[in-house]
């Protein structure tokens, strides 16, 4: 970076952000600082992060990594082999300072079958640490660098074939604190979105071959969110208080999808985007994250409830698996979120009349009784089953039931009238109070004959039967429904 | 008819056709090995200056000539390697050197002369070093395979390319944890060879003259000729990821490093005639 840039961003930085804004050095700084003492990084599993660094010097830390290849579960009953810095995916989550030297060591379990080395975006040297640390089964690399650009970053697997290194979940986050720190929060938790390919489709069960045509196509069966399908769900979820703050590191291993990460009903109060530490976004509704890459927000949780995790390219989340959960303990705040204060049912300018589908194929006239009842089955099926349900149940406290139903049974004109002009306010079915609203139908006279004769003769009601005369001569007429031409 | 059905297994068995057809000396095959006929065979990295570039540039599929060997039918097993430091002392477990083999030589082996009955005899032997593969492998007059070799007898004449590149991504898929299970279990491939996929990792005589480099993406190690192909640039297929590992294990390896997923088998060029 140059002086003058710099001197343009700190400007920037101190004049709009100043109340965020972290203290960090440039790199020639902290090539200078000089290390003092030396520490064992604390390396946690996601989703839990280390502990901030307090310590106001540069030290020497040694990261001890181990290479793990498991099978375990990626969704309900499917099993993939995975490939892990440290047993999990993403992989251990690695905190410095801004100015350490780490001392990296790379341990290729002596189990596994593969090769695998490490390249960590917080390094400044070729492969990012790539060429220093290819490891065989059962061996050991070292190599060090010197932290010299804060931020939060990605690192990955980089063995040849890179992309299925990554794609079997070869990937966690590395923090470079800033000198003097981030911002202090409540909670803070460390989730990584990856995708993952497999040669049965999603869901099918029982151990699944990575899928290298799929991959190269960059086909997914699962879009995930720590390395399994549920992985920050359910007993998983994330956890806070109403009135805390808390703070997400969160970051796309890949190998191919980049996320829009979004978490449902909450806005992000400050965004580092893209890791970066000199400048935070505020009020952010969704922030974009590259595959390779990692983003830092924060948000205080004011009103309780699950808030969802989602990448919101929406197929990835309602399909793949890209979706987790924070749940928020403690007390209402009706004014920030009042919660449903009502729900009346809504009909707009000219709705109140459906357009009834009749069964396709049966055109003409019933002749006999059983070609009415059938031609009424399909007339059921198409208009009124949604509502009533296919075995005329109904639902509870909404739709009413048809099976032995008195309201029906009672007065057949009423049942024409209702099909064919629509009903609402509250009624009584079988000693059950309903309050709802039914559309009037667009259907023929003979429609209406076939599926109120076809209702008549089911579950239990009076078997009466209804002719098309019958409806044409008490029929809801005059209604600003026209047959649809 | 008889003969017409024996006559069509011949032929099923390449091997078995170019055996008869080819001046081999009549010693050299056995029931051990069997005979890779000459051929080209299109190598995997395709390095600036190398003949096969050469080709290339001429428009023609860019291939090397691969003499005519013969390869052990299956891996090495952990019978045939007992009885090898049963009769070479200096390769047993014990008497090592970290030189030649890193500590982990031979760490399954439930004594110095044997692999013990938890894992089947016939399975193939694993954590060997080179030095160890290739003193197995001389001391029965024979030799690590090449690369070339190696890639070539595995491709099969490109029979089932496909299917064995499913079988290789299976193999992966699984753990390393899984017990070896005996050699010459699985059908063999179009030259009769056995487990050359989905068993284990195979020593090669030059495993590390292919350079991949070690930094996969790596595309300026271009500019030395000798060391290009390093990333996907230089691959005849970036598609094929299962030989891309092949090429990666080898080049994390060392001579003296050995691995629970590791073995090898011997080869034997043909006397030129």
């Amino acid at each position: 970076m140059t002086g003058h840039r710099r001197e343009v961003l700190m400007w920037i930085v101190a004049l709009t952000l100043s109340f965020f804004a972290t203290a960090t050095a440039a790199p020639d700084q902290n090539v200078e600082e000089p290390i003092q003492g030396e520490e064992r990084a604390v390396l946690t599993d996601p989703p839990t992060v280390p502990p901030p660094i307090t310590r106001k010097h540069a030290t020497k830390v040694i990261v001890r990594l181990e290479v793990t290849e498991v099978e375990k579960s990626l969704a309900d009953g499917v099993r993939y082999t995975f490939w892990t810095f440290g047993g999990k995916v993403p992989g251990k989550f690695i905190r410095i300072r801004e100015g350490d030297l780490v001392e990296f060591h790379l341990d290729n379990h002596p189990n596994n079958k593969m090769p695998h080395n490490i390249d960590l975006h917080a390094v400044t040297g070729p492969g990012g640490g790539a060429a220093s640390s290819l490891s065989a089964p059962g061996h050991s690399s070292v190599f060090s660098f010197k932290a010299l650009n804060p931020g939060l970053y990605v690192y990955h697997c980089a063995t040849a074939p890179v992309a299925m290194h990554v794609a079997n979940g070869m990937y966690g986050l590395i923090l470079v604190e800033p000198r003097d720190g981030l911002p202090k929060v409540d909670r803070e938790y460390y989730v990584m979105q990856g995708d993952f390919y497999t040669k049965g489709a999603n869901g099918q069960a029982g151990l699944q071959p990575f899928s290298m045509v799929k991959a190269i196509d960059e086909r997914p069966d699962y879009v995930v969110f720590n390395g399994a399908v549920g992985a920050v769900a359910g007993d998983n979820a994330l956890q806070a208080k109403v009135g805390e703050t808390v703070r997400l590191y969160f970051g796309v291993g890949g190998p191919n999808l980049t996320s829009s990460f979004h978490v449902i009903g909450e806005i992000f109060d400050r965004v580092w985007a893209e890791g970066n530490m000199a400048l935070v976004t505020k009020d952010v509704q969704t922030t974009l994250v590259p595959a390779g890459g990692a983003a830092i927000v924060d948000f205080k949780v004011e009103v309780p409830g699950t808030y969802i995790l989602v990448d919101h390219s929406l197929t990835r989340a309602f399909n793949k698996g890209a979706l987790g959960m924070l749940k928020v303990t403690g007390a209402e705040n009706k004014l920030v979120y009042s919660g449903k204060i009502s729900d009346e049912v809504y009909l707009p300018e000219g709705t109140r009349i459906r357009m009834g589908e009749a069964p396709p194929g049966i055109a003409p006239p019933a002749k006999t009784k059983k070609e009415l009842l059938e031609r009424g089955k399909g007339v059921y099926a198409a208009n009124c089953a949604a509502c009533h349900q296919a075995n005329g149940q109904g639902i509870p406290k909404a739709f009413p039931p048809l099976v032995r139903s008195d309201y029906l049974n009672a007065d057949k004109v009423r049942a024409i009238r209702t099909v064919t002009g629509g009903l609402q306010g509250p009624i009584s079915v079988n000693g059950e109070k309903y309050n709802g609203v039914m559309p009037a139908w667009t259907l023929s006279d003979e429609d209406v004959a076939a599926v109120l004769s076809y209702v008549y003769s089911s579950w239990g009601n009076s078997g009466k039967e209804v002719s098309a005369k019958d409806v044409k001569t008490h029929r809801v007429k005059g209604s600003s429904a026209k047959v649809s031409e | 008819m008889r003969i017409r059905t024996a006559l069509t297994a011949a032929a099923a068995s390449a091997a078995a056709v170019v055996t008869l057809a080819m001046p081999v000396p009549a010693s050299a095959a056995g029931p051990d090995m069997v005979l890779v006929p000459a051929g080209q065979q299109q190598p995997f990295f395709v390095t600036r200056g190398s003949p096969a570039s050469a080709s290339s540039e001429d428009g023609r599929s860019p291939s090397i000539e691969v003499p005519a060997f013969l390869m052990d039918r299956t891996p090495v097993t952990r019978r045939q390697f007992a009885e090898f430091v049963r009769e070479q002392a200096e390769w047993r477990r014990s008497q090592m050197t970290p030189v030649l083999a890193d500590p982990h030589y031979l760490e399954d082996w439930a004594s110095d002369l044997g692999a013990g009955k938890s894992v089947p005899a016939d399975a193939p032997v694993t954590r060997v070093s080179w030095f160890a593969a290739s003193a197995y492998c001389q001391w029965k007059g024979k030799e690590l395979p090449t690369v070339d070799q190696w890639e070539r007898a595995a491709a099969g004449g490109g029979k089932d390319a496909a299917a064995t590149r499913d079988k290789i991504l299976r193999w992966y898929s699984r753990p390393g944890t899984e017990p070896l299970r005996a050699v010459g279990r699985e059908a063999p491939n179009a030259y009769g060879l056995h487990d050359l996929h989905g068993l284990i990792w195979e020593w090669t005589l030059d495993f590390n003259s292919t350079l991949v480099s070690t930094e996969n993406r790596d595309s300026g190690a271009k500019d030395d000729p000798l060391f290009c192909g390093s990333g996907s640039q230089g691959a005849a297929d970036p598609g094929d990821y299962a030989t891309f590992m092949r090429y990666a294990l080898r080049n994390s390896l060392k001579a003296s490093y050995t691995t629970g997923t590791l073995g090898f088998r011997c080869a034997k060029e043909m006397e030129r005639p």
